[in-house]
């Protein structure tokens, strides 16, 4: 297929970050009220892109949006095929749920073997509810592939990934030969709308479901059981407190001063 | 039976240019409306998710949606700016519908890729000084000369008229005179397409509207334009039946655009009223603010049902000229009465140029006026009731 790619774009289905979060019993999200992680519109952008550059699916090229989650998990993957993709895995099984990233990406990385040969997997730099940014880095070395982490912009040259990763103080450019894990910030690209048209297109498209037993993963290895690491308590944050507001009467000078000593920041 | 619930295919397309006008078009409305500026890079990306090709067939270039698709994308644009849905309604219900309906293959082929895509405009000339409702009063000519169209007149009004991606103007002009079946004449009216640059063609100075700042609207000059003879769009002497066709379909549109505005007054109010507070609590605790945005809420339901329903029929292939009259005009009113009643509820806030119920304020009085105005509506409802 000369140089058509057969990219994987790891999706995430998260709580809204318009609605307030709320923790539940298990102390885990409440996911209801949630949609594709605003950050997975990214790795899927740059893989449209690149799927586009090189003829798209008539030359070849695949997309793939692969998610792991409870049955609503799926309405991430109907919006990455509305938006593009060209067809959608969902990775679910009640084993799986309480996963920490340690288990999630080794679910991962079976169901990503499981697809056969994919020349690069690319992820967001977090997602919007956990934050750990750890999923890509560890499935990468998982995969036994090479990683390329927090990419603002992404070129596949033949069978080589370059990156280009920003620093505080500096750039560098970075490759690796395909296949490759990537993961890409929300500086690479401007995530497009779907139209109407891929609305209508995604209702053709096709979302397999997989199972752990299907992907060869034992239930002991992954959900809280699997994991390395367990929320031991989440509390919500207490509100914001009011600032302290000095009037000056005079001795405005002396009350600033004295705040900032009680502070302890002077 | 009677189901006003959205399929999933058109409930996603609303929530996606939700989005898109939440995220997009109203961080830049205020600077737009103030600067009267034409919001190039917001038409670029609407062009880039279809929504100008959204009731064509694929084969031109369209989105393979149909009318009823495109009056959701207006309610949701109207809601946040109505500059920029009036763009949108303007290019494809009068400037790309025409062509697709009227036009020759050539002529279609032409120009619905590039309309449909966003990437030109085009406008549709009817008014005049002394002709708008009333077409017959049409002054602007058109007289064939060795195989050109000579048009020779001006225009009113015209939207999307003078834009850097305006590629033509659609206009009707007097071609003739043909006689009734009582033996008398009348005037035989054409529909003429006159692109950008035909030397004698000028869009005048845009006009110092009261709103729809961010929308283009000029006068246009004809002094001896010519174009070719194959410019005339649909039959010779059809001119303004097809126009009126269109017409219909366009008060659909703006219905939907006018309860996108009266929705959005909403909206902003009930957030407001849960925000603002004045005498220990928050102004939406007190009943005379509750009502009144309940009456608000009520009207944009109203509208939303009329249009609705007046879409529903057009695609069934049903009569529906009644219901679009009813639907604009109860629209075209919910979106001027909530704006008015937003204001009040922001109080002098309100009255701030750059606050979106200022906005909606001035914007809407155009909703009673054009695409038929208020009087207009209620004379097709009147004469349908066989008075």
């Amino acid at each position: 297929m000369g140089d058509s790619l057969k990219i994987v774009v790891l999706v995430k289905h998260v709580p809204d970050a318009q609605f307030d979060r709320h923790i539940g019993a298990e102390r885990t999200l409440d996911r209801s009220e949630s949609i594709l992680s605003e950050l997975d519109e990214y790795p899927l952008e740059a893989a449209l892109q690149l799927s586009e550059a090189r003829g798209g699916e008539k030359a070849g090229n695949e997309v793939i949006a692969l998610t792991m989650g409870g049955p609503d998990a799926a309405n991430a993957l109907k919006k990455a095929l509305q938006i593009g993709a060209g067809s959608g895995v969902h990775l679910t099984d009640e084993a799986l749920a309480g996963s920490d990233a340690a288990a999630t990406s080794l679910a991962l990385a079976a169901a990503i073997r499981h697809l056969g040969d994919v020349d690069l997997v690319i992820a967001g730099m977090a997602s919007t509810d956990g934050e750990t940014s750890l999923v890509p880095a560890q499935l990468a070395e998982r995969l036994g592939l090479p990683q390329l982490t927090f990419a603002s912009s992404l070129e596949v040259d033949g069978r080589t990934a370059r990156i280009q990763r920003d620093g505080d103080g500096h750039s560098e450019t970075v490759e690796a030969a395909l296949p490759a894990v990537v993961s890409v910030t929300d500086q690479i690209n401007e995530p497009r709308y779907p139209n109407f048209k891929g609305i209508l297109a995604a209702k053709k498209k096709k979302i397999r479901t997989l199972s752990l037993a299907e992907i060869g993963v034992d239930a002991g290895q992954v959900g809280a059981a699997g994991s390395l690491t367990w929320v031991a308590s989440a509390e919500p944050r207490p509100a914001r407190t009011a600032g302290t507001v000095i009037t000056d009467e005079g001795d405005a000078g002396v009350k600033l001063v004295d705040f900032l000593a009680a502070q302890k920041l002077i | 039976m009677v189901d006003f619930q959205l399929a999933d295919e058109y409930r996603e397309l609303s929530d996606t240019v939700r989005e898109f006008a939440d995220e997009v078009v109203a961080p830049v409305s205020a600077k737009h409306d103030e600067e009267h500026s034409f919001p190039y890079e917001v038409i670029a990306q609407m062009g880039e998710m279809g929504l100008f090709g959204l009731p064509f067939p694929e084969e031109h270039g369209g989105m393979g949606g149909d009318f009823f698709a495109l009056a959701l994308a207006l309610e949701q644009l109207g809601r946040v700016d109505q500059s920029v849905a009036i763009t949108l309604e303007a290019a494809v219900s009068l400037g790309a519908m025409p062509i697709y309906r009227f036009g020759t293959d050539e002529q279609k082929e032409r120009w619905l890729p590039v309309l449909a895509a966003g990437k030109a405009l085009a406008g549709f000339g009817l008014t005049e000084p002394e002709a708008g409702s009333d077409a017959g009063g049409t002054k602007t000519t058109a007289r064939l000369d060795s195989g050109h169209w000579v048009v020779n007149g001006s225009k009113e009004f015209i939207t999307n008229s003078g834009t850097d991606i305006t590629a033509f103007v659609t206009i009707t002009a007097v071609t003739g005179t043909e006689k009734r079946p009582d033996g008398t004449e009348r005037k035989e009216i054409s529909t003429i397409i006159v692109p950008r640059g035909t030397p004698g063609f000028r869009a005048e100075k845009a006009y110092s509207k009261v709103g729809w700042n961010a929308s283009d609207t000029h006068p246009l000059s004809f002094k001896d334009a010519r174009v070719p003879e194959e410019n005339l769009l649909g039959t010779r002497g059809r001119g303004y039946a097809n126009f009126l066709s269109v017409l219909d379909e366009g008060r659909i549109a703006i219905a939907a655009l006018g309860t996108g505005a009266a929705q959005g007054c909403v909206d902003l109010s009930v957030k407001y009223a849960k925000e603002r507070r004045a005498f220990g609590s928050a102004i939406g605790t007190y009943q005379g603010i509750q009502f009144k945005i309940a009456r608000m809420q009520a009207r944009a339901h109203t509208a939303r049902l009329a249009y609705y329903d007046a879409a529903a029929r057009m695609l069934a292939g049903k009569p529906f000229k009644t219901q679009a009259a009813i639907a604009k005009l109860v629209a075209g009113e919910a979106a001027m009465d909530n704006a008015r009643d937003a204001t009040q509820v922001f109080g002098g806030y309100g009255f701030i140029n750059e606050s979106t119920v200022a906005r909606h304020y001035r914007d809407s009085k155009i909703l009673e006026i054009g695409e038929g105005t208020t009087e207009v509506q209620l004379m097709l409802i009147a004469r349908e009731l066989g008075l």
